[in-house]
């Protein structure tokens, strides 16, 4: 007999989650496992809402198990830590991101690149090796195994940091692994928005030039005035691209929509790299004449691994990044998914307190939009902020 | 005013297309003096390269007609100019894709005349005096001294020959994104021209070789002739399936509109696959595999002449020369229908000094 999500682990738990296709949230009582030897406990204080959320609950990618309780940009202070758990304490500041859990034994998992394991457990919408459901960080707390955990500096605030245990990695990854971080180099960076803005930030860390590349003419005095980006393109501006061709090292392409590479692969200089992050419905075209002529690359990368994202994280505090976060209320949540589903958001949404569970709770949501329609709508300070108290 | 093609002082024989039938005849032009820079070639052999196909057909647009194809060529020196040191008369020298770059730029200074935006080409383009480039379908070039290879003694000169564009197109690119560790799996898609001397250039790098092709009956050639350690049938979904996941690299020298998605299916985590054909179309690009393995796709364009020295003396040490058919001129025609159908094994090569008679 199929236990339920409140039997089937000893410790009550309390979130938010999907029970089908129409991806609308509700409350929702469960379970989480004791806190086992490797593993640290945490009380969930924010959470980030990530695209991939709206993709999981909704079912788009066909493989959504229901309730499905996301969330895996998760932040919080550490409650319990196991027997053998030596690199956190109770009271630390922790994160969890994507990933719960992997083989531990393949070459992806022994190079620090658990991200790529063919095993790699998600946080939210898999299955654990106990065969339970993995629930997401948009509930009360979280238990997880220490090699998943980071630590956050005391100097990183928290509410920002929750979205860096995603597009924080993702955008910080590829720019280490395929060599875009000397200083001097130029980088463009596609997409003004979640992932977009925070792969600016770091690479103005690191000493980088970097252009915006954007549908939305409306964006660049954001992009320069406040964001910091040295330059800006509107990429159907022929007359733009034109004037910007071969003069890039590499291009972070944020974009998950259908778009041409052409006009990008024409920005990079010989030996130059584009790197995509989105991952649109259908195939691309990719352009071979401009590939060989200049030998480039067009490439893919997906989150990073454990040992990176605690770098990034470092890397983040000491360049006091954070992602641009707006807060709002859970109670909004399905309300928020439509208008992101639609496009419809606007970014100022107000701060409430909900009761939960008979305490005084209040829960702020977090999100990044990745795809076009949603950049010109939440705008540069795309980001609510799931906020468990 | 068209320029005559004999506005130059030496005479010169060689067969060209005049039109995009892409039909070649005898051609009389002329080749510039030998300046004191330059060395004059007598050419012994030049092999046939599918991109002179290309351009006798106009089928990228842009041939200036008439052209003179070959650039796959070698030859003996008859001819130096007052600055040339490092090659004397009687040397065997070859002549590959390029006879000219700016010398200037950032590529240039790198070694890399091959990715210079002013590069010339051997044929088919415009030199610095504005006079068109004619290539070694012919009986003499001059050339550059920076642009002529040393052509190694122990390599047959008409074997030889199509390492200068088939031999670098694979090499470099192998080279340039690491394809060169012992023990590793290197894929190659596409038996033909390039496709068999990756073959050859990978095992001389220690490499696991498997030729990927849709064809069956070259199974037996990749492995018992051509050494490669296994064959895999695209067409053969069980045999596709199986090998998912296994290869480190593969140089895709496939010159046809063709999947990628099988090939980067094919690829282990941060594999690479090199695309060195031109087809006339973009290609789709599947992104979920590219993103969820870190896989790339990456372009390459045959190689500056410093790492054409490089490769030409990599082969003379492995013994590695193209397998030929050897043909004269005025089979060159027949050859080019054959070579359309790919039926070659799997360079021509003309014999240039013997057959070519005015």
């Amino acid at each position: 007999m199929v236990e339920s999500p409140e039997q089937q682990h000893p410790k009550k738990a309390f979130g938010w989650a999907a029970r089908d296709s129409s991806g609308v949230l509700s409350p929702f009582k469960f379970s989480r496992r004791e806190t086992g030897k490797n593993d640290v406990r945490f009380k969930v204080l924010y959470c980030g809402i990530c695209h991939t959320d709206l993709h999981m609950i909704k079912n788009e990618w066909g493989n959504s198990t229901y309730p499905l309780l996301p969330g895996h940009e998760i932040v919080g202070v550490v409650t319990e830590v196991g027997t053998k758990v030596e690199k956190f304490k109770v009271g630390d500041h922790v994160g969890v991101g994507y990933m719960a859990g992997s083989c531990q034994s393949c070459d992806s998992c022994s190079t620090n690149a658990a991200n790529y394991c063919p095993k790699m457990i998600a946080t939210s919408g898999d299955q654990y090796h106990d065969g339970t459901p993995t629930y997401g960080g948009y509930s009360d707390i979280m238990v997880a195994n220490e090699h998943f955990v980071v630590r956050i500096p005391d100097s990183l605030p928290l509410d920002g940091a929750a979205p860096l245990l995603c597009a924080g990695v993702t955008t910080y990854s590829p720019l280490r692994y395929f060599g875009l971080d000397k200083p001097g180099m130029h980088v463009g960076v596609v997409g003004v928005g979640g992932l977009g803005h925070v792969a600016l930030k770091f690479a103005k860390a690191m000493g980088l030039k970097v252009t915006m590349i954007s549908t939305s003419p409306k964006k660049k005095e954001e992009a320069i005035e406040n964001l910091g980006a040295d330059s800006f393109l509107v990429s159907h501006d022929e007359g733009q691209m034109q004037g910007a061709v071969g003069t890039m090292d590499g291009i972070i392409d944020t974009v998950s929509a259908v778009h041409p590479l052409l006009p990008l692969v024409g920005l990079l200089k010989s030996n130059g790299k584009l790197v995509l992050l989105g991952v649109p419905d259908k195939p691309l075209e990719l352009p071979v004449f401009p590939l060989l002529m200049g030998r480039k690359i067009i490439a893919g990368s997906v989150i990073g691994g454990m040992k990176e994202t605690q770098e990034m994280i470092d890397f983040a505090a000491k360049h006091n990044i954070t992602a641009n976060i707006e807060v709002i209320s859970i109670d909004y949540v399905n309300t928020a998914m439509k208008r992101l589903v639609k496009a419809d958001v606007k970014y100022r949404l107000t701060f409430c307190i909900r009761n939960v569970q008979g305490k005084v709770s209040f829960w702020t949501f977090f999100v990044i939009p990745t795809t076009p329609p949603l950049l010109h709508i939440i705008g540069l300070e795309g980001f609510w902020v799931l906020f468990l108290y | 005013m068209a320029i005559s093609p004999e506005e130059h002082p030496q005479k010169a024989f060689g067969w060209a297309a005049r039109d995009s039938s892409g039909i070649l005849s005898p051609f009389r032009f002329s080749r510039r003096e030998n300046a004191d820079d330059d060395v004059t070639i007598k050419v012994l052999y030049c092999g046939v390269c599918h991109s002179d196909l290309h351009f006798a057909k106009n089928d990228w647009g842009f041939t200036n007609y008439p052209v003179v194809p070959g650039h796959e060529i070698v030859g003996v020196v008859t001819k130096t100019g007052n600055n040339v040191d490092k090659f004397k008369v009687g040397d065997r020298v070859g002549v590959g894709v390029i006879v000219g770059s700016c010398m200037k730029c950032e590529t240039c200074q790198q070694d890399l005349e091959n990715y210079c935006p002013r590069t010339i080409f051997t044929y088919n383009s415009h030199y610095h005096d504005q006079t068109k480039t004619y290539g070694g379908y012919s009986d003499i070039i001059v050339v550059h001294h920076r642009y002529v290879l040393r052509f190694p003694d122990n390599l047959a000169p008409d074997a030889g020959a199509p390492l200068l564009c088939a031999g670098i197109t694979v090499y470099s690119p192998m080279k340039y994104y690491g394809m060169t560790e012992p023990g590793k799996h290197l894929g190659v898609a596409g038996l033909g021209g390039l496709g068999h001397i990756a073959v050859k250039i990978g095992k001389a790098f220690g490499l696991k070789v498997t030729v990927i092709s849709s064809s069956p009956a070259k199974e037996d050639e990749a492995t018992r002739r051509l050494g490669a350690d296994s064959f895999l049938l695209l067409s053969d979904p069980a045999k596709l399936k199986g090998a998912m996941g296994t290869m480190d690299y593969i140089i895709d020298t496939v010159s046809a509109v063709h999947a990628l998605a099988p090939l980067i299916g094919l690829l282990k985590l941060n594999g690479k696959l090199v695309t060195v054909g031109l087809p006339n179309k973009p290609l789709e690009l599947p992104i979920f595999p590219l993103v969820l393995g870190r896989k790339l796709v990456g372009g390459s364009d045959i190689g500056g002449v410093k790492e054409t020295q490089e490769m030409l003396d990599f082969c003379a040490k492995h013994n590695i020369t193209s397998d030929i058919e050897l043909i004269h001129m005025d089979y060159i025609n027949t050859a080019m229908e054959r070579l359309a159908k790919s039926d070659v094994r799997y360079r021509f090569v003309i014999d240039v000094a013997s057959s070519l008679t005015q």
